[in-house]
């Protein structure tokens, strides 16, 4: 995975598949250490104890069309490599919380992306669930709530373009004014 | 300093949209329409799906083709990704491999709006004579 904001599509289409409908995302950035948090929650169906010790095991996979599964352990990967790590918890049917930290500074940080991207089209291919972006950076954070946005739209489906296009626009504006680079 | 931007011109999105006659619930008639299953999985996403995903919901809008546009997990094909799954009503759905801008520009143009077949068609769908 190139950078972060693969990793968040590929995350949260693990949760989607765990039929969660609310999908809660946030990556805080602290400018003065370096570290950046990225945490994905849902409300799926969870794991259980035993699914949960063996699912960053790249030969662990639920599904029955390929023999391996790369997301999370390829997560692990890139977080270690910074010097961060990896903490999953799960219950089942509850949901899941999937917990990474990296260290900026470090040379083998990977970018953080097109976040803008990444919602964009798990938006508009689930119009129905609803996510909650949150980023936090020493400027500032902002929040991008479907919810809220389905509320005031009602009855608008989330997948139209020109709601997909405001939802980009909002996201790379306010990434501009935390001064974070998506590249 | 860009001040950070707030939801409060969703309003006059909302106005917009709702003169627009063009939108309606897709939902309610999914047969009736072209259905694009874009794969979506680790190995997927790795190779260019997101981009593939995001050109493809753009391009029929512009081109006023009614689809619906999902995604899927992974189909076993790997090698030949990004994978699209393209069922036009009244056909056999086609799984198409090696799919970026380009390969999907020719499935809208030529599959989709001429019926004719593209090239990157993963042979899955066939049926045996005897059935």
């Amino acid at each position: 995975m190139k950078d972060i904001s693969y990793h968040i599509l590929d995350i949260a289409r693990n949760s989607l598949n765990a039929g969660a409908n609310l999908i809660e995302i946030s990556i805080t950035e602290h400018n003065d250490t370096g570290e950046l948090i990225l945490q994905i929650r849902d409300n799926g169906y969870g794991m259980t104890e035993d699914m949960l010790k063996r699912i960053t095991d790249p030969f662990f996979t639920t599904s029955s069309t390929k023999k391996v599964g790369l997301g999370l352990p390829l997560l692990k990967q890139n977080a270690e490599l910074t010097g961060g790590c990896l903490r999953i918890e799960s219950e089942r049917n509850r949901g899941t919380l999937v917990t990474a930290l990296f260290h900026q500074f470090h040379i083998d940080m990977i970018p953080e992306g097109d976040l803008a991207m990444t919602f964009r089209s798990l938006i508009s291919s689930n119009p129905e669930s609803d996510f909650l972006y949150r980023h936090r950076a020493d400027e500032g954070e902002f929040i991008l709530d479907t919810a809220e946005i389905r509320r005031e739209l009602e009855g608008i489906s989330l997948n139209a373009r020109e709601v997909l296009d405001y939802i980009t626009d909002y996201i790379r504006e306010n990434l501009k004014a935390l001064k974070i680079k998506e590249m | 300093m860009t001040k950070i931007k707030n939801l409060a011109d969703l309003r006059e999105l909302k106005d917009k949209l709702q003169s627009k006659t063009k939108l309606r619930d897709k939902s309610e008639s999914p047969d009736q329409l072209v259905q694009i299953k874009v794969a979506m999985a680790t190995c997927c996403i790795a190779s260019g799906s997101r981009e593939t995903m995001n050109y493809i919901v753009d391009e029929l809008d512009k081109r006023n083709i009614d689809a619906v546009v999902t995604q899927t997990g992974c189909m076993g094909y790997c090698y030949a990704e990004p994978t699209v799954e393209v069922i036009v009503p009244g056909k056999e759905p086609i799984v198409f491999g090696y799919v970026d801008a380009k390969r999907a520009d020719e499935i809208i143009e030529k599959y989709i709006k001429g019926g004719m077949l593209v090239e990157g068609i993963i042979p899955v769908n066939y049926k045996k004579i005897d059935q």
